[in-house]
């Protein structure tokens, strides 16, 4: 129990730790000999110079300065994101950079940052409880505009980390039922692809057929049911025409590969088999620092950027890797329990927000590289490799630390 | 519901994803070992260290067989960036049209774009040359090294074998070898392969995802060095080899020599043969090709082991031994020939003209055939110790086949035929059950009828009596790895079932045939020689003609068969050679060459 306002230098020591690891691991498999400072390894050192300077420079801020700045900064990262659908530099099939120049940026990446912040001022207004509906549809609304604009160019791992926002509705009062519901929807969509659609329709109409008979003193409540039903059957029956039609063939191959439904090692398949020999080769202690073969000999994809955890596996082991992801699961609870103990319901709903994203991507991209979730190519903030993503995170993590040093919490 | 229990909600869901990520990298990193497996196939390569095959020399130290550089061309399709100018330059280097580069890179290309192929074989010294001094034009194009067998005579070609890229059954057998590899195909190079290719080595190399090598693995802590391959010395005499093919140049047939008291072969010769160095280099399997289909000439068939022939007249050597063993007859035994061996029914087995009766010694001289069946008549009929033909035959075929007869030697001669000695089973079979008597089958006694030797058996009888009883497995390795580590394999003695003191009268009688007998052609002044002649009866044209012989008597230094194909009566071709074969071994001058001329330039076909 805190009685007098500090920085968290938790935090701080967390940041600095996910940062410099982060940079060992670049630079074990970019680097090539000699020192150069156009690699990987060099430029990443570049940015955590920029992300330093920024978080002492965001230090200085309190929370009113980002409460007065939330709105404009929305508006201004929306606008950015929807203007690189259209004039951005394509890479890898998504329109998501923003070139200047040599120097390129991803909007999206501050788009988060944008959300969290303008979500938190939204939700913190006292008016504004979401056991209003129109509030619940207004946050949502907050949502869905920048996941829009970000769909539109093409990016749907980036789009991703804001669904997650949902657990910050939920802890300002959402109900549960969302959280439930949600769940049986995903549930039901993996069994419709696993499963054959007839098996899934009979199963639901037996469960319904349950249910109508223990209502049968209550027959007032039989029309509600029986559109829950329809309701269900219809999204059984939309699944697939949406899996079949809309799904782009390489996302439906992303998730059957997921599922186990094929084997294939060579297309998208090669890169998560790879990923997987390679952390897998780790053992218990890793093959050392500088001495992964699978990584410095480039067989991983994208592999100081989203799949920069392979390298960590490979290098570092089972105990490495642990360690990793225990220390961020310690920076995102920190960030949680520090939300918690806020008095300002402003920094408390940012600070949520921002463990949401820290999570989404954490469950993401290593998932991804555990062969357990889709191939999304979305980075491991602070360690993957990538100027914008770093910046914004460390925007992201150091607002928070700079407005919770400022005020005084519950105590 | 309060904050509170939203607020523990979340970090249960959160915890939860985090328990389960961490279970599955156990399950990855240290309970599942398979990826360790596929991360080493993934990035480490075994690049083979090739060490130079043994050397083959003769048995005085002469290099009969050693090792060249050769270079092949090799191409990594990715890296190929050639302008027309330089493709057809390449082109003109390589003597190769524009569409068959198209033709050869569409193949390296299916093979892989990253990994290196083979463009073109072995180079020429020319080719080379000029390529070392333009590789600089052609990326995606280098020359690889790799050692070619290298003869260093013209001779003995079915004798030292030859190497050749290794077939799927050779890995089949034995996983040493890998796709490329060369392996020892026939003769010594077959023989003695393990000794021959040593031990390859192997580096381990790391390599990229492109399959781009990037330097060693651990600097090379795990590499192991290549063991040379051990270094042969023959049995063989280079010079009287070749002298042997010359001499039977434009005949077909084979002469084989053997050293009685080590059973050295000195010299295998078979004819028609070729050269050697026309089964290395780029034209190997186009000569090889060439030869293979030879159906008249049939260079690559290996007649001093494989060829198996009715050893006539000389088979009488070891119908009098056996007989003198069996008691069936004594040195002065006399039989009446007149003009032959009558066999019942008023029928008679010829014979040529000569004195009546003779004893053993003249029979041999004078080749009596009556004499050898009256021999194998008394040997079948003697009751006294035999009750019935099958058994006395029984008797009969086990001393001879002591002489090593109706079976391979189990030497280091590659592919070579046993011959044959029939079984009294086989004649059980073919006339029925005791339907078969002595005069029944009498032809077998003078080397006729079903008997079949090999040329290399034919020596080895020589060699034997030369010896006295005894012979050793006629082999043609005398030391491996150092000129004076003897090969033992072959030092055990073997005894025939013919006691040493029958050998005498027989002697006596091949002494005679050399100096006043059949077998005179083959004799020369200033050397006592003990020989027999044979003349193969031959269904398919004129009669082979055979000779055995062995000097000097008084201390027997090389025993010969020589083996000349419708030819005739055996003093006429073979006699001369093996004459001439003996003085070239013994004395290394030759004092007739008249005769030499005379019988290099005969054809006989």
């Amino acid at each position: 129990m805190r009685h007098k306002s500090q920085t968290d230098f938790l935090l701080v020591f967390l940041f600095l730790l996910l940062v410099g690891f982060g940079w060992m691991n670049i630079f074990s498999t970019t680097y090539s000999g000699a020192f150069n400072i156009n690699a990987n390894y060099g430029r990443q050192l570049m940015w955590i110079g920029i992300s330093c300077v920024s978080a002492l420079f965001l230090s200085l801020l309190n929370s009113q300065f980002f409460r007065n700045i939330t709105l404009p900064l929305y508006i201004i990262t929306v606008i950015l994101v929807f203007l690189t659908a259209f004039i951005g530099k394509k890479t890898n099939g998504a329109t998501s950079w923003l070139g200047i120049g040599s120097f390129g940026i991803q909007p999206a990446e501050f788009a988060k940052y944008a959300t969290c912040l303008f979500l938190a001022n939204f939700l913190s207004n006292p008016t504004h409880s979401l056991y209003n509906r129109k509030n619940i549809w207004l946050s949502i609304l907050i949502l869905i505009i920048p996941v829009c604009c970000i769909l539109l160019q093409n990016d749907t791992g980036s789009a991703i980390p804001f669904v997650f926002l949902v657990f910050v509705l939920i802890r300002e009062g959402l109900t549960l039922w969302v959280l439930g519901t949600g769940f049986l929807l995903i549930l039901l969509l993996i069994l419709s692809i696993l499963v054959k659609q007839w098996i899934i329709l009979l199963c639901i109409t037996l469960i319904f057929g349950f249910l109508f008979f223990r209502m049968r003193k209550h027959k007032k409540y039989y029309l509600g049911l029986f559109l829950i039903y329809a309701f269900t059957v219809l999204y059984v029956f939309s699944i697939h025409t949406v899996y079949d039609k809309v799904l782009k063939d390489y996302q439906k191959e992303r998730i059957e590969l997921v599922l186990g439904r094929t084997h294939d090692t060579k297309g998208i398949g090669y890169n998560v088999n790879q990923s997987k020999i390679a952390i897998g080769s780790g053992g218990l202690f890793g093959q050392g620092f500088m001495k992964g073969t699978q990584t410095t000999m480039n067989f991983v994809p994208e592999q100081s950027t989203d799949f920069i955890f392979c390298t960590v596996g490979e290098e570092w082991g089972f105990a490495g890797s642990t360690l990793l992801i225990l220390a961020y699961t310690l920076l995102i609870f920190r960030i949680i329990k520090r939300s918690e103990e806020q008095r300002d319901s402003f920094i408390r709903i940012y600070g949520y927000g921002i463990a949401c994203i820290f999570f989404s991507h954490l469950m993401i991209n290593i998932g991804m590289t555990l062969g357990l979730l889709p191939v999304i190519g979305i980075p491991l903030p602070f360690i993957s490799y990538g100027g914008s993503s770093l910046i914004a995170y460390t925007f992201m993590l150091f607002t928070f630390i700079a407005m919770d040093a400022k005020t005084n919490s519950w105590g | 519901m309060g904050q509170d229990a939203r607020e523990k909600i979340i970090l249960a869901v959160f915890g939860t994803v985090i328990a389960i990520f961490i279970l599955r990298l156990f399950q990855l990193q240290v309970l599942d070992e398979q990826w360790e497996v596929k991360a080493q196939k993934n990035a480490l390569r075994y690049v083979d260290d090739f060490p130079p095959r043994g050397l083959i020399y003769d048995r005085d130290g002469k290099l009969l067989v050693n090792n060249t550089i050769s270079y092949d061309l090799m191409v990594i399709p990715r890296q190929v960036k050639l302008t027309d100018e330089n493709r057809l330059e390449l082109c003109r280097i390589l003597e190769i049209s524009d569409s068959s580069f198209h033709a050869l890179m569409e193949k390296a290309t299916k093979y892989s774009t990253f990994a290196a192929s083979i463009f073109m074989r072995q180079l020429s010294e020319e080719q080379h040359n000029y390529l070392e001094e333009s590789m600089y034009k052609f990326s995606g194009f280098y020359m690889q090294a790799r050692t070619t067998r290298n003869y260093q005579t013209h001779a003995a070609a079915h004798t030292l074998g030859y190497i050749a890229e290794v077939d799927y059954n050779d890995m089949e057998k034995d996983n040493y070898y890998k796709m490329g590899d060369y392996i020892g195909k026939s003769g010594i190079e077959r023989s003695y392969e393990k000794e021959l290719r040593g031990k390859k080595g192997y580096k381990i190399k790391l390599v990229n995802n492109l399959n781009q090598e990037k330097g060693s693995y651990e600097n090379g802590k795990y590499d192991t060095a290549a063991i040379p391959g051990m270094d042969l010395w023959t049995t063989l005499n280079k010079d009287l080899q070749e002298y042997g093919e010359k001499l039977m140049q434009g005949k077909r047939g084979s002469i084989v020599a053997i050293e009685p008291s080590t059973g050295e072969i000195l010299c295998l010769v078979t004819s028609p043969s070729y050269d050697p160095s026309l089964l290395i280099g780029r034209e190997r399997s186009k000569n090889y090709y060439k030869l293979y289909s030879d159906s008249i000439e049939k260079p690559l068939f290996n007649r001093a082991l494989m060829a198996m022939y009715p050893p006539g007249s000389t088979f009488k050597l070891v119908q009098a031994l056996v007989g003198l063993q069996e008691g069936a007859v004594t040195p002065a035994s006399r039989f009446p020939c007149y003009a032959g061996f009558p066999y019942g029914g008023g029928h008679k087995l010829g014979c040529h003209v000569h004195g009546s009766p003779l004893d053993m010694p003249s029979a041999i001289q004078t080749s009596c055939n009556a004499w050898f069946c009256y021999d194998f008549k008394a040997i079948m009929e003697n009751r006294k110790k035999y009750k019935t033909t099958k058994e006395a035959y029984d008797a009969w075929r086990e001393k001879v086949c002591s002489f090593g007869f109706g079976s391979r030697f189990d030497s280091d001669l590659s592919y070579e035929k046993s011959g044959n000695i029939p079984t009294s089973d086989f004649y059980d079979r073919y006339y029925g059950k005791g339907g078969w008597r002595a005069t029944t089958i009498i032809s077998i006694s003078i080397g006729q009828g079903e008997i079949m030797v090999t040329p290399v058996q034919l020596a080895n009888l020589v060699s034997i009596i030369a010896n006295r009883g005894y012979y050793y497995t006629p082999h043609l390795v005398k030391a491996i790895g150092h000129k004076d580590s003897a090969n033992t394999r072959f030092s055990e003695k073997h005894q025939v079932l013919v006691d040493r003191k029958y050998f005498e009268p027989v002697i006596e009688g091949m002494k005679r045939a050399c100096s006043a007998g059949t077998a005179r052609s083959a004799a020369y002044s200033g050397i006592s020689l003990g020989g027999k002649t044979g003349t193969a009866q031959n269904p398919h044209g004129k009669d082979h003609s055979i000779l055995v012989c062995y000097g000097p008597t008084e201390n027997p230094k090389i025993a010969i068969s020589v083996i000349v194909e419708n030819a005739g009566f055996g003093a006429t071709w073979a006699g001369p050679i093996a004459g001439l074969m003996i003085e070239k071994y013994l004395k290394d001058s030759i004092s007739r060459p008249d005769l030499e001329a005379h019988i290099c330039s005969a054809v006989i076909r």
